[in-house]
């Protein structure tokens, strides 16, 4: 066990984009770290015709994409359109009845369903981060924050107490918790911290794709702009991919480089976030898009 | 010289499905080259189609049809039908857009929306730095403004910050939407020789320029759109 | 272990030699061979209703009765002691219901069930050691759920184990379990080596005897085959250590034996003595001798 925070990992992961940035070494001058040929060229994750149906119309249909490192994917649609059974199903929580999702292990794909459960957890918790809407939910509420920053560290393998105290004081400040909380129960902390914590927790292992299912739904506006924000950078900073559920369209906005929007199980419409929220094309984002509100 | 960007037969409908399917044709067979160093200033009456354009060439708006094919790190690219990581790459290194209003984000400070496009495009960040502050200098943006967040600045203020993060990067193609709109002489002015700077340095610009001193005095060309749409005001889908 | 046939009289009709009946017993036998063949490994098994309550035992007396037969000589221990009420009354029990010989001598036992200790004695291959289990489930305490702690086995998932620990350090600024610590055993499954103190920990790791677990309230078994490699978890920084005590036995001197606190007077007056009460005896009666 060597890394126990993201500064220690080679910059390549930082900023990592897709081969479309190929050609640009006069603007990359300062950082253009090497990275190996296939990453720059492959997609990370892929789905493929994913269905996973509770009903006529209830679930997800028919859904296929690519994801690339460091690309944000919103889903959008209204309660009840699919986003979170897809979720579900690209995540590898819930075997898909038809299609496959796959994700790129260095040179390999892995079928996410067909992996053996040893397999995906380690996956789970180390390459992989999921953020839930409930803090609650994904947070180990018995155990201190610091536990709960280090447990994927100690799941990996870390057992240094300095090393992973360490890691959890640079992850709550990462997170703007104050670390002389690291050793309180996140049950003492506000819903915002929570959700911060959370974020730390799923991030410290420094993962390469990350599931987001409404990470900001039950919180106070104020408190909604400072995680936006902070995902915001992180994103960056780390270079993640993140598939975002969210039915808050200035949450897409703000985050998401390109969105699909779902409605009765199906993706009506993909494309790039600005050009869906601008100039939707299907009747269905075009009622969802007029139906903001504009401050 | 070889072209930057060459667009052919563009056309943008919009249907508006919560209107009974109202067809709008805003753009009709626009078409041009445009060449490194000249600013082409499209032309013509309010709702002519000036910003739908602009709102094309930089991917926010799809073309309904026709060609826009610009040269991106050594080669041709096709924006229309374009993937999503294409427009996104080629927004980090060859178009840059500086907007009529720039959409503030909570708690982020003006520097730091100033900065954005130079880190995207892997400056280091003390250099990204460097060049916000110079630039937010020169625009005459008070030093006590920097660390604050734009969203409470002034019209004036917030379009001065936004022009600011269009011009930190050098881009091979930058569109300007009424730049110079909200700004008094003074600011007026510095922006023209940004602009006038950016031609220097090999910038292909295109722009929307109210002002009609302005105009001319950036100008190379002129696209007149004025017969090239039907009527409409502004953002047509938001407006219908 | 007993015979199946020309059973010995237990001097109370209407019982079976051992109190369980043989199908039981054999039941019992071949799930302790699955926990063998498995160290560390908890195999379920149909506990039967034992004549005591839950918490008294029932897990260790039951193993007990399945592996007794007429020529072991039985002790029984709790907290180290032969002569506690539990240890008397699980004594008695045997007795009563299989004849078999009892001692209080680790040396002279063949089975030793015990509660919360291992004897300070060195065991010898061919003894048998029977743990009483309250919780076997080292994981319980992070996750309630059942089927979850059986695949985190499964998987050999077991960074919550360190969780706890972690936790330890940052309540008691070192790692403060004292009964019941986690151990790897055999590199592979971890397990909760009933409440004994850490300070026996040590005494699981290459044990000649055979080491079984019985869970009577959860219905577990499982067991520690001799010569096992037993781990006791931690961190680089925080090194598995034994407690040592400032004073010796106030009866027989021992300063390497666990230590039981008493106090002596209404001043609060504090005397340690040996927890295992045979060790004590014997090195008293063996200093006696010396001096």
């Amino acid at each position: 066990m060597s890394a126990l925070s993201c500064d220690t990992l080679p910059e390549s992961r930082a900023r990592q984009r897709a081969d479309v940035d190929k050609g640009f070494p006069e603007n990359l001058a300062e950082t253009a770290p090497p990275r190996p040929a296939w990453a720059a060229e492959s997609p990370l994750l892929q789905a493929e015709h994913v269905t996973h149906l509770f009903g006529p119309e209830q679930g997800c249909q028919d859904v296929s994409f690519t994801l690339y490192p460091g690309e944000v994917l919103g889903l959008v649609g209204e309660s009840g359109s699919g986003k979170s059974t897809l979720l579900a199903a690209l995540s590898g929580r819930l075997p898909p009845e038809a299609g496959h999702v796959r994700y790129r292990d260095g040179k390999d794909w892995l079928d996410v369903h067909a992996l053996g459960e040893a397999r995906r957890r380690t996956l789970l918790r180390t390459e992989w981060g999921f953020v839930e809407q409930n803090p609650r939910d994904g947070l180990r509420m018995s155990v201190s924050a610091g536990a709960n920053i280090g447990e994927r560290l100690m799941a990996q393998g870390a057992r240094h107490y300095g090393k992973l105290r360490q890691a959890a004081l640079d992850w709550l400040c990462r997170v703007e918790i104050d670390p002389d909380r690291i050793d309180d129960a996140p049950g003492r902390f506000s819903g915002g911290m929570q959700q911060r914590l959370q974020i730390a927790r799923n991030l410290v292992s420094c993962p390469r794709l990350v599931f987001m299912d409404e990470p900001t739904g039950g919180l106070d506006v104020s408190v909604q702009a400072r995680i936006l924000d902070l995902l915001r950078n992180l994103v960056r900073e780390l270079g993640l991919a993140v598939v975002l559920v969210t039915h808050d369209l200035a949450v897409a906005r703000l985050l998401a480089d390109r969105l699909m929007v779902m409605r009765r199980s199906r993706i009506v419409e993909a494309g790039l976030t600005d050009q869906i929220l601008d100039d939707p094309q299907h009747p269905y984002t075009q009622l969802l898009v007029s139906s903001i509100l504009k401050v | 010289m070889d072209a930057i960007l060459k667009v052919s037969g563009i056309g943008k409908r919009f249907v508006l499905h919560r209107a009974q399917g109202t067809v709008l044709t805003v753009l009709e067979g626009i078409g041009f080259a445009l060449f490194p160093g000249e600013c082409l200033v499209l032309s013509g009456h309010s709702g002519a189609g000036k910003s739908t354009l602009m709102r094309i060439l930089y991917g926010n708006y799809l073309a309904s049809h026709g060609s826009i094919r610009i040269r991106h790190g050594g080669e041709w690219l096709e924006m229309v039908g374009a993937e999503p990581r294409q427009i996104l790459a080629l927004r980090r290194h060859t178009i840059g857009y500086v907007s009529q209003f720039l959409r503030a984000i909570p708690r982020v400070t003006a520097l730091d929306v100033v900065m954005e496009p130079a880190l995207l495009r892997g400056y280091a960040r003390k250099t990204a730095q460097w060049k916000a502050e110079t630039l937010l200098a020169r625009l005459n943006i008070p030093e006590r403004l920097w660390h604050l967040a734009p969203g409470t600045f002034s019209g004036g203020e917030q379009q001065r910050i936004n022009i600011a993060r269009g011009f930190i990067a050098p881009w091979p193609v930058l569109l300007v939407d009424e730049p110079t709109a909200s700004l008094d002489e003074t600011n007026r002015r510095v922006v023209l020789d940004l602009i006038a700077e950016a031609k220097a340095a090999g910038s292909a610009i295109i722009g929307i320029f109210h002002d009609r001193a302005a105009r001319e005095a950036v100008a190379s060309r002129f696209l007149d759109l004025e017969n090239a749409c039907a009527h409409i005001e502004g953002d047509a889908f938001h407006a219908a | 272990m007993s015979a199946q046939h020309a059973l010995p009289s237990t001097g109370m009709s209407g019982y079976n030699f051992a109190y369980l009946d043989e199908t039981s017993k054999r039941a019992i036998r071949r799930a302790l061979l699955k926990a063998v063949a498995i160290p560390g490994f908890q195999v379920p098994f149909g506990g039967r209703e034992m004549p005591m309550p839950y918490g008294w035992g029932t897990g260790g007396i039951q193993v007990t009765a399945s592996i007794l037969g007429p020529d072991d000589v039985l002790k029984v221990i709790d907290q180290g002691a032969d002569d506690t009420t539990n240890a008397v009354s699980i004594r008695n029990f045997f007795k009563q219901v299989a004849g078999v010989a009892s001692t209080t001598r680790t040396t002279e036992a063949t089975i030793i069930q015990t509660r919360h200790r291992i004897p300070e004695t060195a065991l010898r291959n061919g003894q048998i050691l029977v743990f009483q289990v309250p919780i076997p489930e080292p994981l319980r305490f992070i996750e309630p759920s059942e089927s979850e702690t059986a695949t985190m086995h499964a998987l050999g998932d077991y960074g919550v184990m360190h969780v706890k620990l972690y936790e330890d350090i940052v309540r008691h600024g070192r790692i403060a379990t004292r009964y019941a610590y986690p151990v790897e055993v055999n590199g592979r499954y971890v397990m909760d080596p009933s409440p004994i103190p850490r300070f026996d920990n040590p005494k699981l790791h290459m044990n000649p005897a055979l080491l079984l677990f019985g869970a009577g309230r959860e219905k577990r078994l499982y067991a520690l085959p001799p010569y096992t490699r037993v781990v006791s978890l931690d961190f680089e920084d925080h090194p598995f250590e034994i407690p040592r005590w400032k004073s010796a036995c106030a009866i027989c001197g021992s300063t390497e034996s666990y230590l039981d606190e008493l106090i002596v007077d209404d001043r609060g007056t504090r005397h340690y003595v040996c927890s295992d009460t045979d060790w004590c005896e014997t090195r008293s009666a063996a200093g006696e001798r010396t001096t």
